[in-house]
Formats: structure tokens, C-alpha cells, sequence
């Protein structure tokens, strides 16, 4: 079989304690069979760690962060294009997507590639509009409300039951059983993420996750169940188990069925005692676990590099049940003088 | 009393249930008593088993075998029955 020959530049090597999905997701594109690539690192920080990872980056360029703006952010792809063509950006962070959302049309002009969600799926499943979200394609969602100020907080007991989860916009939740610990968390999130708060009900159970991929058809490509058994005090997965379980993928095929979903995503839920589930979170990339789900027998960023270059690819049906993940922690030794290439020229080839 | 499809017990006496993704250790009597339920034995079937096996009085077998039944109910290993 001709293999695909590409240049493939992804984001998120924060592999950290909180880790991007970014060495995950070349760990797949180097696993597969029908994919030759020369892998091309983006990174904001220079002491990302997957940055100095043997074998995963051919080359690493540092990039604005996006909060530098479209315009500054797109120069400096452009810039790095012009010198080592990329076929397809792989952006694996949150805060990134919107910036390549945007900046589709661009990029395709330059010839980049890229496989995301549309702006109107990124932002309808936005967990502040989550109730909307459940009753417009029927799943079942946690009752929600969105604080805006202090006053706000009151409110909350008019309409919810303590205890409730008190979550920013983008990143963190916290459990709050009375308003000033609600006062407390909505401190601490908006002084690092701003506003709005979103006040979730809580919901007694298991959190169980699926990273699932869209073909942008109705169609779920790959979707895999699985369960964490160790959580940081980041609430990140430090080990997980794919599961047996029909009904999350029958929920993960009606939303992709319903949303025509284009791209990566984790499904966040929780199933209770009495085996309903709950859609707590849509996350539109794929997760920093995904390796659990190429070693489960779907090679997700491999079907995903696929579908962008527009390959058919067969849905896969099945997969490996109690396949485990544990991740660990490893002393990589480096050079000053990788770090002085990168700090000084802004790019290191591997 | 059956037990859940796909729930598997290696020879060492770990199970596994792939629909919670929990992973239980359990001791030899433990160990005989899924095998026993998985084979499709009743309850008086099971205790008889263990009686021959173990010199235990029958009211106490019958007690920790409730106890156990209760627990794999708990611990949604076991199919729910209609009644």
C-alpha cells in the first residue's frame, strides 16, 4: 500500500501533569501503517516537554500564544509555512480552536489542511449553554445556571439543591456545599478565567468519558468508552479503562448523527446508580487519552489525518475492552544548547 | 440469580466487570460462590456445595451467603431480577 507522505504540525506538547494531547496524538500518526509523516511541533513555552521527546518531533517552531491576536498568530504560521510547507495543522488546545476556526478559509488558501469543528458546533456546546444543548438533541444535561456578578449568588438556592459545581468558562470545577464556598471558587476562577461562571448541578455517580471522532457527515468514525481510575488533583486521567458500555456509544452516535460533528471530541458524563447518563462536558478536540483508544484498536489522530485529506476511512466497529492506561513520570535529560536554539532562533530541528 | 454478561474471573480470583471498569480480588470461598452462581446453581445449590466443602453450620452459610448475594447486587455485578 502507498503510504500517505505529509508534513503534519500539531500543538499541545504540554505533556505535563496536565497534559496536551499533542505527544498522544503523534504517537498514533507514528504508529500508523499508512501514514508516513515529517512531524512538525508548535509550541508556546520552550520547556514543553514533548518538545525534547525522542523520536516525536522532527522539527519545533515557537508560536505566539492566541491571545496575541488572529493576525499576529497567522503571520507567524505563514512565516513557518513558507520555510517547511505544512499539509495539515493539528491544533489540540481550547483556547487554540477558535483562532483555527477562523482562520479555515486562510489556511486553506495557503494549502493548509485542518479537520475542526464549525464555529456554530464549537460554540452551541459551550458548557454555559449545556441545558440548551440537551434539550435541542435530546440527551440529558445537568441543570445550569450562569452567574455574571456576586449578586448572582443567592439566586442559587432558589433553583438548586447544595451541593453544585461551580465551573469556569474554559477550564476548572469545583464542588461548592453552601454560597460562600461558591463566593470562594467564584473568586479564584474568574481572577484566572473571567466570566461567566457557570453553576452545575451536581449529579451522584461515575464519571465516564468517550473520545469519539465525526466525519462533518452524521457519521461517528471511532468512539471509545472509558472510565478513570486515578485522578490528579488537576482532575486529569493519570490512568483510565476502556469500558463495555452500548449506551455511551449509542448516545456518542445520536450526537454526532444530530450535530453532523466535523473532528475530535471527548464526551464527559456521568452515570448514576440507576444507569442513566448525564452529558456533563463536550470538549471539541480530542483528549489528552486518546493513546488509550489507539491502543484499544482505533487509531483516532491516524483516521483523523484521513478524513482532512480527504482518504475514505471505514468506521471502526469494535474495540479492545479493558485496555488500561497509566501514565508515569520520566527525567528527560537536555542540552543548553537545545534550549538556547529555541530560545534564541525560535525553531529546533530533531 | 445470574450474573452480568461479560464479567470474567480469571483462575487467581480476579474479576472484572467491563461495564464499570472495576476490578474486585476475591478470596477462594468468594471465588466458589460466582463460579457456582455463573453455572447457574440456586441458592440452596450453593449452599449445599459449600457445606460439603467447608464445615460450616447452615444458618451462618445462609447469613454470609445473603451478605455476599446483597453485595454483588450492591456492586451491580448481578442481573436484576423481575420479580
Amino acid at each position: 500500500m502507498k503510504k500517505l507522505k505529509l508534513t503534519i504540525a500539531v500543538t499541545g506538547l504540554n505533556n505535563t501533569d496536565n497534559p496536551g494531547p499533542g505527544i498522544p496524538v503523534i504517537r498514533g500518526i507514528r504508529d500508523s501503517k499508512e501514514i508516513e509523516a515529517r512531524i512538525i511541533g508548535l509550541a508556546y513555552e520552550n520547556l514543553e516537554p514533548g518538545i525534547y521527546m525522542p523520536q516525536m518531533l522532527d522539527k519545533t517552531y515557537m508560536i505566539p500564544y492566541p491571545s496575541s491576536g488572529i493576525e499576529a498568530y497567522m503571520e507567524r504560521i505563514e512565516e513557518i509555512h513558507k520555510k517547511d510547507p505544512i499539509n495539515l495543522i493539528i491544533p489540540n488546545l481550547d483556547a487554540e480552536l477558535y483562532t483555527f476556526m477562523k482562520a479555515e478559509p486562510r489556511l486553506k488558501e495557503l494549502g493548509i489542511r485542518t479537520f475542526v469543528p464549525t464555529l456554530e458546533q464549537f460554540e452551541e456546546r459551550h458548557k454555559a449553554n449545556l441545558e440548551t444543548y440537551g434539550k435541542k438533541y435530546g440527551i440529558k444535561v445537568p441543570k445550569s445556571m450562569i452567574l455574571t456578578g456576586h449578586h448572582d449568588i443567592q439566586k442559587i438556592q432558589d433553583e438548586f439543591e447544595y451541593p453544585v459545581l461551580v465551573k469556569g468558562k474554559f477550564y476548572d470545577a469545583y464542588i461548592a456545599y453552601n454560597p460562600e464556598q461558591v463566593v470562594n471558587h467564584y473568586n479564584k476562577i474568574t481572577a484566572k478565567w473571567g466570566l461567566p461562571i457557570i453553576i452545575q448541578e451536581f449529579i451522584k455517580g461515575t464519571e465516564v468519558n468517550v473520545v469519539a471522532l465525526g466525519d462533518g457527515k452524521g457519521n461517528t468514525v471511532a468512539a471509545v468508552p472509558m472510565r478513570k481510575l486515578f485522578i490528579t488533583d488537576k482532575g486529569k486521567a493519570w490512568s483510565g479503562i476502556t469500558l463495555a458500555d452500548e449506551e455511551m456509544i449509542r448516545i456518542t452516535n445520536h450526537l454526532i448523527s444530530k450535530t453532523k460533528w466535523r473532528g475530535g471530541m471527548e464526551l464527559e458524563m456521568i452515570k448514576t446508580n440507576k444507569n442513566e447518563y448525564y452529558m456533563i462536558e463536550i470538549n471539541p478536540r480530542i483528549p489528552a487519552w486518546v493513546y488509550l483508544a489507539v491502543g484499544a484498536g482505533q487509531n483516532i489522530p491516524e483516521a483523523l489525518v484521513k478524513l482532512a485529506m480527504g482518504e475514505k476511512v471505514k468506521p471502526f466497529e469494535t474495540y479492545k475492552v479493558g485496555k488500561m492506561f497509566i501514565r508515569y513520570s520520566w527525567d528527560l535529560l537536555g542540552n543548553i544548547d537545545e534550549f538556547e536554539q529555541l530560545s534564541i532562533f525560535g525553531e529546533i530541528e530533531k | 440469580m445470574k450474573l452480568k454478561k461479560n464479567i470474567a474471573v480469571s483462575e487467581n480470583g480476579f474479576l472484572f466487570d467491563p461495564h464499570s471498569g472495576e476490578s474486585y480480588s476475591l478470596n477462594k470461598t468468594a471465588q466458589l460462590i460466582v463460579k457456582l452462581i455463573s453455572e447457574g446453581k440456586t441458592e440452596v445449590e450453593i449452599m449445599n456445595s459449600i457445606m460439603k466443602k467447608y464445615d460450616v453450620e447452615s444458618s451462618a452459610l445462609q447469613r454470609y451467603l445473603d451478605d455476599f448475594i446483597m453485595m454483588l447486587h450492591q456492586m451491580n455485578l448481578l442481573e436484576k431480577e423481575d420479580n
